[in-house]
């Protein structure tokens, strides 16, 4: 269990660190970086890579956007070993549906409610 | 003094003035802060799969459901851009930092009104984000059904 932890805890945080290098040493913007996670996250899973890395490091690589690009690219693989061509078109955004509805919904939602502070 | 010489003052003054790069602390930084927000899901997901039963794919929904949720509120009282100031790509790399690139333009531009503000501003991260994602992943989808054609 707390091995389990530690784990996600490492794994993710090196993620991150990746992406701070970035930041650090590129011309990359933050929404560059995001962009490149996410395809990095489809093209490793196409690649069979990712999902062992899923099972050692659970949500230290689901939560990182790369994990979306995980969902994404697993739906897609799944969805064409089920249905075929149609399956390429509509895995991917299957599989994620949940998650972008629930970015949409509650990212609204926040966005209605509040107003922002002003900035310093 | 000729131009040469003063532009090399110049430079030795930038260079004096300028603050200590603190690289190595902002790596740290992200590195601790992202690895606790992936920390905080895997916390979430043991929740639902152990105390509401759900299975894995619920479990993760569950998941992203609780840490988009939190990374909204949390951007909506401003307290996820001061995070984002301390963690740098510690909280941009996470789920909640696609959660907050949402609400924060969308946000911001509220005062353009409901379809051209908030509507339309919401996806000026999170839109390149779903064209790259999705257009891979139907990529590797005809890939996979080519290969499977050949193979199978």
């Amino acid at each position: 269990m707390l091995l389990t932890y530690a784990r996600v805890f490492l794994c993710g945080g090196l993620i991150c660190l990746v992406g701070q290098l970035l930041l650090l040493y590129t011309r990359l913007t933050s929404a560059r970086i995001l962009v490149a996670f996410v395809t990095l996250g489809v093209v490793l899973t196409a690649l069979g890579l990712y999902e062992p890395f899923v099972e050692f490091a659970g949500a230290g690589a689901t939560v990182p956007l790369t994990g979306f690009g995980y969902l994404l690219g697993k739906g897609a693989i799944d969805a064409v070993a089920e249905k075929g061509l149609l399956g390429a078109l509509t895995g991917g955004t299957t599989a994620a549906a949940g998650g972008i509805a629930s970015a949409i919904v509650l990212g609204y939602l926040a966005a209605v409610l509040f107003t922002p502070k002003t900035k310093e | 003094m000729n131009d040469q010489q003063r532009q090399q003052n110049y430079d030795d003054m930038v260079k004096r003035l300028s603050p200590k790069s603190e690289k190595p602390f902002s790596l740290l930084k992200a590195f601790v802060v992202g690895g606790l927000i992936c920390t905080l899901g895997q916390g979430f997901k043991d929740l639902a799969l152990q105390v509401l039963r759900l299975d894995q794919e619920g479990a993760s929904l569950f998941c992203s459901f609780c840490l988009i949720f939190l990374s909204a509120l949390l951007t909506g009282l401003g307290v996820y851009d001061r995070l984002g100031k301390f963690a740098g790509a510690g909280s941009i790399v996470p789920i909640t930092g696609f959660a907050n690139s949402i609400v924060s333009p969308a946000m911001e531009f509220k005062r353009e009104g409901f379809v051209t503000g908030v509507g339309a501003k919401m996806f000026v991260v999170a839109g390149p984000v779903l064209v790259y994602g999705i257009s891979t992943s139907v990529a590797v989808g005809l890939l996979y059904y080519v290969l499977g054609l050949l193979g199978g």
